[in-house]
């Protein structure tokens, strides 16, 4: 095959979109880290997500979050289309900041929980979760 | 969709006073995630609760905003504190504007 110009423009920009892909799907979940923190330091400790290691079925896979005395919590999914999974935010009358719920996942990937505290700063937990069976009815 | 949803709540009917008490609940309701699509090749278009309040005599317990990747019948668990005898309001958000409502009474004994 002869190398031509415009097969080559095209290769090179087959190559970009490939690469540009997985790059663009973290950079959302990055953004909206970005926009729940506002670029603040992210500690590890006082916030706990609870899910399975391996989930069969993407379509409800149960998991648990708490933070004591946090504010709120963000959930998201970095593999999914969309990262965004849930934001908790918690009342005066809430007894504990504590919740449960299931959630979907498009296929193996991490799901990370991040708490905004009484005092301001930012923790959060990550977890990785298999997924045999994907979420998103591909 | 406001056809077949049923929201269901679980609330102990006493407590004491100042006591922690677990709260469940589920909403039937498709939560169409905009992502998959149909026989034809088209996107099915997004159709989520977008949103889910508790209350308890007008103070709030937890206000959560839900995703696309919440499951189908989106169930959520949480605690709510009992300081005295009331009513616990539970509101669901409809992506199409509608708003489904549930409330529950609870006796200090």
């Amino acid at each position: 095959m002869e190398l031509t110009r415009r097969k080559s423009l095209m290769l090179g920009a087959g190559a970009f979109a490939a690469l540009a892909l997985p790059i663009r799907v973290s950079a959302a979940g990055e953004d909206a880290i970005a926009a729940f923190t506002g670029g603040a330091e992210i500690g590890t400790e006082g916030v706990k997500l609870t899910a399975p290691e391996i989930a069969e079925n993407g379509n409800t896979v149960p998991i648990e979050v708490s933070a004591p005395g946090a504010s709120e919590i963000l959930v998201l999914a970095l593999g999914n289309p969309t990262p965004g999974v849930a934001m908790f935010k918690f009342g005066p009358l809430a007894a504990s900041q504590y919740a449960s719920t299931r959630i979907r996942l498009a296929g193996t990937q991490d799901v990370v929980a991040i708490a905004k505290l009484a005092d301001g700063s930012f923790v959060k937990a990550t977890s990785t979760i298999k997924v045999t069976i994907g979420g998103c009815g591909g | 969709m406001a056809s077949g949803v049923k929201p269901r709540v679980k609330v102990p009917k006493t407590a004491a006073a100042g006591e922690a008490i677990v709260i469940k609940t589920l909403i039937s309701h498709k939560m169409e995630s905009g992502q998959r699509k149909d026989d034809d090749g088209l996107l099915i278009p997004r159709s989520i609760i977008n949103r889910f309040t508790c209350d308890f005599n007008g103070q709030n317990v937890v206000d959560i905003t839900l995703e696309p990747a919440i499951s189908t019948n989106p169930y959520l668990e949480f605690e709510a504190l009992v300081p005295e005898a009331g009513e616990f309001k539970f509101t669901w958000y409809d992506d199409d504007g509608d708003v489904y409502e549930e409330s529950k009474e609870i006796a200090i004994g």
